[in-house]
């Protein structure tokens, strides 16, 4: 039996009728046609999914859309007028962040909190930071000093 | 993969929870963090879900004189971001900033955990080794039950499927009780391979060592937690250790013995340190 949800995505009022097998990726993706958020593995481990759910990472393969009712979503899409995202993208285009880019949008948004609560970051706090992110063109390094470039670039911007 | 079909419940109080529990078919829902993707691979049929999200009783932390008890709901990343009174002297928090990735610290919780009893996960061990008392409710009201006698093995513990795991209660820590972790796994967020949760306290002469990431129930190492309270030198413990190993009741290999076994004294000497 298909069950009401009302939620925000990306600050827009979303009412549906869902399955409750239906996780929140697929939803996304498939009713709303928001296909940045990714799907690689579907059961938590690969990070491609990651979406902000109340403002904090979670995994939208693995949260039932009924489980997000009256939750807050934003996914990609919903951060391209973001500030600190902007200055993250640009990162990753400078320093080779991304090479198929199937797992960028996890890594995006993996790094937006991240830098949120740890603004400078040694690259072993990187690593573990995005250790629940999957690059299978294992682009790792690049990854790394895409996010000390957008590190360092946020604090410069916040301190002019 | 996707999940076969499931009913959903969303109660809004524990009394609704229970009552929806009450034929026993159903399965509660938390976090979801372990039992989702389970759905997702149809490892787990399940005919119904019982979401707590809703369930107030299970919500939040409460500190009192003599130690704290934690809601069901919270999760790992409120332990993790010092959300919640730490009555441990840092152990909680510690422990929770070590589960899995961030993004599953957002969702996952200390009460779907400990039901769930994942032999390998971190929570299990820790309250085991902070003889913490787990809240169970069911038709009768509530009953508390000692943390090592909550787990019977793995994914095995004496929750009915009528019942739900409310709390956990957790007594203060002594100031002069020191505790050392020592976690290892494959890669960052993986389960463990082997995981020591130690507590010293040679002033009180109270001191705890449990392993964990067994193949069974976490094991309670009292010979070597005595001879680490006592200040045993290195060479003597690691002894105590190897022969409190041998002698359990758990079969373990060359190489468990050894992994085990280096963890037990790592985590002894961080405790020490």
């Amino acid at each position: 039996m298909k069950l009401p949800i009302s939620l925000t995505v990306n600050g827009e009022r979303v009412e549906a009728l869902v399955e409750p097998r239906l996780h929140l990726a697929d939803f996304l993706r498939e009713h709303l046609r928001l296909t940045a958020t990714h799907l690689g593995c579907e059961h938590g481990v690969c990070g491609a999914c990651t979406v902000l759910v109340d403002g904090a990472p979670a995994r939208a393969c693995i949260l039932l859309a009924v489980a997000a009712d009256g939750a807050d979503i934003r996914t990609l899409e919903g951060l391209a007028d973001d500030p600190r995202m902007a200055v993250i993208k640009e990162s990753f285009h400078q320093k080779h962040g991304l090479q198929c880019g199937f797992c960028t949008p996890g890594m995006l948004i993996t790094t937006l909190d991240l830098l949120a609560r740890k603004p400078a970051p040694d690259a072993a706090e990187i690593r573990a930071g995005i250790s629940g992110n999957l690059c299978r063109c294992t682009g790792y390094q690049g990854i790394v000093r895409s996010i000390q470039h957008a590190a360092a670039a946020l604090e410069q911007a916040e301190e002019a | 993969m996707k999940p076969a079909p499931f009913a959903f419940h969303r109660p809004a109080s524990l009394a609704d929870a229970l009552a929806c529990l009450a034929t026993g078919e159903a399965r509660p829902l938390a976090g979801g963090q372990s039992l989702v993707p389970m759905l997702n691979l149809r490892l787990t049929p399940v005919d119904a879900l019982v979401e707590l999200r809703g369930v107030p009783e299970l919500a939040g932390a409460t500190e009192t004189p003599d130690g704290a008890v934690y809601g069901a709901l919270l999760t790992h990343a409120a332990f993790e971001d010092g959300q919640v009174p730490d009555v441990t002297r840092g152990l909680m928090r510690h422990v929770a900033g070590g589960i899995a990735y961030r993004a599953v610290r957002n969702r996952g919780t200390i009460g779907g955990a400990l039901a769930l009893a994942d032999p390998a996960a971190d929570w299990l061990t820790t309250v085991v080794a902070l003889d913490a008392e787990i809240g169970i409710a069911g038709a009768a009201g509530t009953r508390w039950v000692r943390a090592e006698d909550f787990v019977l093995g793995p994914y095995f513990t004496v929750l009915e499927p009528t019942e739900l795991l409310t709390a956990v209660r957790v007594r203060r820590l002594p100031q002069t009780t020191r505790w050392g972790v020592c976690k290892v796994a494959v890669k960052v967020g993986e389960y463990a391979e082997t995981l020591v949760v130690a507590l010293i306290d040679p002033a009180r002469g109270e001191s705890r060592v449990v392993l964990g990431a067994l193949d069974g129930a976490p094991l309670l190492l009292p010979a070597t937690a005595a001879a680490a309270g006592a200040g045993t030198a290195k060479a003597a413990l690691e002894q105590t250790v190897a022969v409190e190993l041998a002698g359990s009741d758990r079969d373990f290999t060359p190489a468990d013995l050894l992994l085990h076994a280096t963890a037990v004294t790592r985590a002894i000497a961080e405790a020490r340190s």
